[in-house]
């Protein structure tokens, strides 16, 4: 109903009620559009750097501005694209899964992706004066002194953002705990619902390391601290520490979600429960467990010594076994089974062997010993592009097209779904497979040119011809997002016959999802009512008024405080003028808090009598 | 419901934890508790940082700069705020408005104290040993560690007096009895970070 | 130990045809074919890491093959509800059990190479006669300082073939890595006091190229270095040659004698030494700049390209440290081309020992330099 509302409304109101809104299908529209564009530009910097090493000795860019294209990619496609896809998803999702009328805190789930974007904003507005130039790992010294304030924008745009995703964090673990429907028990809950779960205890765990280390960097570059510089006594390794304790994290926070979205895609279509629920809820547990114990192998030959380097390799080799685990639980799965090969499907397929392979090479880097030919080889490139390309990226894809309906209320084209499936999938392995062997052969990651004569050519070439490939794809998706949002498919509430809650109400659904929770009788709840009962949950209570959060516009003014803080606060170094902008930045964030802090903000009814005028909303 | 949330509780009234009275309540408080736990690994990073920069390119080490006495009566203040607002909370869970207002109001003055004398002491290594925030990795990560422990003192201060000041009219409710609630955890687990920069920075850096 | 090494690289030609496809790359810059102890200690352990993961591929790839093709929906399946299995308590327990045993297998070797690779001191009885070298990693440079031979240079290390050549590294401004990976694996030179060590062992002589593997600024890519190994019995040549350079030698050529005062009063001499003994350290050592196996890491090293490097160093290092500080400071033309010619006229007649690279082309390793 809401959404028929906004489309008779004019433009601004429609653009008031996004820069207000507080309900989670909304914010996570937001983060996919706005994650969407930061992937855009994030995928336009990737093609940039494989245009300049198609063939050797290249000058298509300077190195200075290689530099900046690399830094950003992986900046920019890590926090800024692949992050608030998984916000988007868990947004539309979890509250939905798990039979919640919102999030716990709405207005925190606004703020949160409020500060994101204004964060990669900060970030993206580098461009204009100069880039980071450091690496997205932003290692010091180099970071400490590169010139210029590209690394100053990465200092801040990452802090304000990391804030958001912490407080999204938050939010999803307090949804998880005390929002479930009546029965939906721990071990009910669908694996999504779970890995997002345990993704949000990980943000929680891990970015406050990035916090201080980002704090300590800032302080260096801006306050003249002396933590990582060696002449004042301070000591690089432990940004190293700090930036690796949060950043091995964030792979599994990044892809733990994406094994439950495609637990729950493999199930539904191929009409199976999934195989050995337990110890997938087991193994999604364990890896986010042991992804803190593991940081270390990221800095194998910064020079810890061979205790602690033997140590890290064994716990990092013994992430293997529970990921092993889900391979083959999710094969079993699909055996006997009936699969359906939707376009969903199709990247869920494809990301098995993808990510398997991945896999391995993670398991070969985890020797520490090897790791010493490996470590910053375009291996451990093809590596981590494996991973997070095959899995994080592919799973996005496949999520989108499975929880497009629900979020759209239309379905995905599944024939141009397709279409775009497959240049990109085979321009994922061109690019990617030959640059194990490049690494190999000899070429470190992060090199701007490779010279002739050293044996790289024709890797390199076949490489970039991968990545015009998987931005065709990329650009046949978009094609396939603007035909089906012009004449796309009306979908009904449950499209895919799927098994679990967000299935059960209209796509999309109203914006208070369910007009009566839900009873939760059994794991895969809707099929479980499918199989046993008339197809409809069964309400837990008895039609009634619905409370409802009021919309505000504070969470975006107290991101908006924040950047022009973080502004003021990179250009006080150059005038010290600029520490004025940056406290009337403080004090517009401040000032946002406070009257938050002060106004009463009770919410709002939905009454009784309207839900019965709208019919029979939960079907 | 939620204009229920308004009224004002009297003593012997029920419910006896207004703060976990309602779903916001029990929310606010979980994820409070979250929130603690990422705070925790800030203060652990903050603390390494600190460890691994001790005395490093410091003309004053640990050893000669601290002085004991000072900080201790910093400490004893410290936690004996943290006892007034335990009796604040005593008084809230008893929905007693006006001795919780009072001893979270000595609760403040407590923080106020302690935060006046955590200023002089900076002063102090400054004006006396010249150890500044730009001086040495040391400084920075001295200050930083401690400062940012300031921080949350000053920004605890700042939040109880708002409530106090917003609600000293209307009373205690269903709305505001979380709010007092957290805060307090707040303020506690400020205590707690102080209690192991007291042992880790000043004690063993005394000990050497 | 050896019988293992020729046993897996027949494996390993069977198990990647890609390879075939590419080759194995340059032979003195890949690690697929090692020449040093190094290299050759953990390609063993990089195979059988590649032998259990082709076992695990192949099992997991056939029941995903099998699933796919077996249990695609029928036309006549549309309605039809497959059997809704929970688990089975064996399977998971061999999928669990299995990875585990395989681990460990590879989790033995690894330890022991860790520890094995990290043994940098020399033994009791070698530690005489072992070779200990400073390597300080600079932008975009490398200085090498023999401490038992009193020896300085940089760029080009020489070491003999047959033994451990102990190497510390350290770098004087950021991170940088030292890497040879036909040789030898690669590791961090730090700034600061997080000295790293590692050992180099040739098993033949060859030039073999040396990358820097850490992003250290705008010409990471251009940090190229070479390993020299030589015989030796050419080793202890080249150190006797380079203890006894004559500083003061005039150079032939009145060219080349206009280019060292020039050397001097365009204040190069206030960052580069020439002489091994020492000297300033700002800028590489050019005691023995005209034997260089290449000029600024990767370019061939004549007259010509470095008449260019001298009149504008941005041209080949972006970002350099060189440009604008001799001269008359100006970033492009510090100098006028004549004395450019000149200043490398001098410099390229520095070539005071008999061993150069082309004595240590006794291998195939440089041929396809000349293709």
């Amino acid at each position: 109903m809401s959404t028929a509302t906004a489309q008779k409304q004019g433009f601004g109101a429609t653009l008031w009620d996004y820069l207000t809104t507080v309900d989670h299908k909304k914010i996570a529209i937001l983060y996919l559009v706005s994650g969407g564009i930061f992937f855009l530009a994030g995928g336009l910097e990737a093609l940039l750097i494989r245009i300049q090493l198609m063939v050797p000795d290249n000058n298509f860019v300077s190195s200075g501005m290689y530099n900046q294209l690399i830094t950003m990619h992986g900046t920019t496609m890590i926090f800024l694209a692949a992050m608030p896809f998984i916000f988007a998803l868990m947004n539309i999702a979890v509250p939905l899964q798990i039979g919640a009328r919102d999030v716990a805190f709405p207005f925190l789930n606004s703020l949160g992706f409020w500060l994101f974007f204004f964060g990669g904003v900060l970030l993206n507005l580098s461009w204009f004066t100069g880039a980071p130039d450091a690496g997205w790992t932003a290692y010091a010294p180099l970071s400490t002194t590169s010139p210029g304030h590209g690394m100053d924008f990465y200092v801040l745009g990452l802090q304000i953002s990391g804030a958001g995703t912490l407080i999204g964090g938050i939010n999803f673990l307090v949804t998880i705990i005390n929002m479930r429907a009546p029965g939906m028990t721990y071990m009910r809950m669908p694996l999504f619902t779970w890995t997002a779960l345990v993704t949000s205890v990980l943000i929680l765990f891990a970015f406050p390391a990035l916090t201080v280390g980002l704090f300590l960097m800032m302080f260096d570059r801006l306050f003249g601290a002396g933590f990582f510089d060696p002449t004042m006594g301070g000591n690089h390794v432990i940004w190293e520490h700090l930036f690796w304790i949060f950043g091995h994290p964030e792979v599994y926070i990044l892809v733990l979600p994406i094994f439950g979205l495609f637990s729950d895609i493999i199930s539904t279509f191929s009409k199976k429960r999934l195989f050995g629920y337990s110890a997938m809820v087991f193994a999604t547990v364990l890896i986010g467990f042991l992804g803190f114990m593991v940081w270390a192998h990221h800095m194998f030959t910064t020079g810890l010594g061979p205790i602690a380097n033997s140590i890290f390799a064994i716990a990092t080799m013994a992430i293997a076994v529970p990921t092993g685990i889900k391979i083959f639980n999710w094969l079993f799965t699909m055996w006997g089974g009936v699969i359906r090969m939707t376009a969903a499907m199709l990247w869920t397929v494809a990301f098995i062997p993808s990510f398997t392979l991945g896999g391995f090479t993670g398991v070969m880097l985890a020797a520490a010993a090897a790791d010493f030919q490996y470590h910053d080889t375009y291996f451990v490139v093809a590596h981590f592009h494996y991973v997070i390309v095959g899995g994080v990226v592919f799973g996005v894809f496949a999520g989108l097209h499975y929880w497009w309906p629900k979020m759209f209320g239309k379905i995905l084209d599944e024939k141009l779904g397709k279409l775009a499936f497959w240049p990109f999938f085979i321009g994922f392995h061109l690019t990617f497979f030959i640059q194990h062997f490049l690494g190999l052969m000899g070429m470190p990651r992060r090199y701007w040119v490779f010279h002739s004569g050293d044996g790289l050519d024709l890797g390199n070439l076949i490489s970039t011809i991968g990545a015009f490939f998987m931005t065709l794809g990329t650009l046949i998706f978009l094609y396939n997002v603007i035909i089906t949002s012009i004449k796309g498919e009306k979908a009904s509430a449950d499209p895919w016959d799927a098994r679990t809650l967000e299935w059960s109400i209209p796509s999309p659904p109203p914006f208070y999802n369910f007009k009566q929770t839900p009873l939760v009788r059994g794991l895969d709840p809707l099929w479980v009512e499918k199989r046993q009962g008339n197809g409809k949950m069964t309400p837990a209570e008895p039609l009634g008024d619905i409370h409802m959060p009021n919309n505000s516009f504070i969470p975006f003014m107290i991101s908006l405080g924040s950047f022009v803080m973080g502004y003021g606060l990179i250009y006080q170094v150059d005038d010290s003028r600029w520490l004025f902008v940056a406290i009337a930045g403080l004090l517009i964030t401040l000032g946002s808090m406070f009257v938050r802090s002060v106004k009463d903000d009770l919410g709002y009814h939905i009454h009784k009598e309207d839900l019965e005028e709208k019919g029979a909303g939960s079907e | 419901m939620s204009d229920e949330q308004l009224q004002t509780l009297k003593p012997g009234q029920s419910p006896h934890e207004p703060e976990k009275a309602t779903l916001e309540g029990k929310n606010k408080f979980l994820g409070f508790w979250f929130f603690l736990g990422g705070e925790t690994v800030l203060f652990a990073s903050l603390f390494g940082t600190y460890l691994a920069l001790k005395d490093k390119g410091a003309e004053t080490k640990a050893q000669e700069l601290f002085g004991l006495e000072l900080v201790f009566i910093m400490t004893i203040i410290l936690l004996t705020s943290s006892l007034t607002s335990v009796y604040a909370i005593y008084h809230m869970k008893n929905l007693d408005f006006k001795k919780m207002q009072l001893w979270l109001g000595i609760t403040v003055l407590l923080g106020a104290s302690f935060l006046g004398l955590e200023i002089y002491e900076f002063q102090h290594y400054v004006h006396e040993y010249h150890h500044t925030f730009t001086s040495s990795a040391f400084g920075s990560a001295f200050y930083t560690l401690v400062g940012f422990h300031g921080g949350h003192v000053l920004f605890g201060l700042l939040w109880i007096v708002t409530l106090m000041v917003r609600n000293a009219k209307r009373g205690l409710n269903l709305y505001n009895a979380p709010k007092y609630y957290v805060a307090s955890l707040y303020w506690h687990f400020i205590d707690v970070v102080w209690v192991f920069i007291f042992t880790v920075v000043y004690l063993m850096g005394k000990v050497g | 130990m050896k019988g293992w090494v020729s046993k897996s690289r027949i494996l390993f030609l069977l198990s990647s045809l890609m390879l075939v496809l590419t080759g194995c790359g340059r032979s003195n810059l890949t690690a697929l074919q090692p020449k040093g102890e190094g290299a050759d200690v953990i390609f063993d352990l990089m195979m059988l890491s590649v032998i259990i993961m082709v076992f695990v591929g192949v099992v997991v790839m056939a029941i995903y093959f099998f699933v796919l093709i077996r249990f695609r929906q029928k036309k006549d399946q549309e309605d039809f509800i497959p059997k809704q299995t929970e688990g089975n308590q064996f399977l998971e327990v061999l999928w669990t059990v299995i990875p585990i045993l395989l681990l460990v297998i590879l989790a033995v070797p690894t330890v022991q190479k860790t520890f094995m690779l990290a043994d940098t001191t020399p033994s009791e009885e070698n530690k005489e006669d072992a070779i200990t070298i400073e390597v300080t990693g600079k932008q975009y440079w490398w200085h090498y300082n023999y401490n038992g031979q009193k020896i300085q240079t940089s760029q080009d290390l020489y070491i003999p073939t047959g033994e451990r050549v102990y190497l510390k590294l350290n770098a004087s401004d950021v991170i940088h890595s030292y890497w040879v990976p036909t040789i030898s694996g690669k590791m961090d030179t730090n700034p600061g006091e997080n000295t790293n060590e590692m050992f180099l062992h040739a098993y033949e002589e060859g030039v073999y190229y040396g990358k820097c593997a850490e992003l250290c600024g705008p010409s990471h890519s251009l940090m190229d270095f070479k390993v020299i190994a030589v015989s030796p019995e050419e080793f202890d040549q080249w150190v006797s040659d380079m203890q006894n350079v004559d500083t003061d030698a005039t150079p032939e050529s009145d060219s080349a004698q206009r280019g060292k005062e020039l050397f001097t009063e365009k204040s190069c001499i206030g960052c580069h030494a020439v002489g091994a003994g020492g000297g300033a350290s700002t800028g590489p050592n050019l005691t023995n700049f005209g034997d260089r196996a290449k000029l600024v890491g990767y370019k061939e090293n004549t007259k010509e390209n470095l008449v260019t490097w001298l009149l504008d160093p941005e041209k080949f290092k972006p970002g350099n440290k060189m440009t604008g500080k001799y001269g008359n400071g100006d970033p492009v033309n510090p100098i006028s081309e004549k004395e450019a010619s000149q200043i490398a006229d001098y410099l390229l007649q520095l070539q005071p020992s008999e061993i150069t690279p082309e004595d240590a082309k006794s291998t195939d390793s440089d041929s396809e330099e000349e293709k």
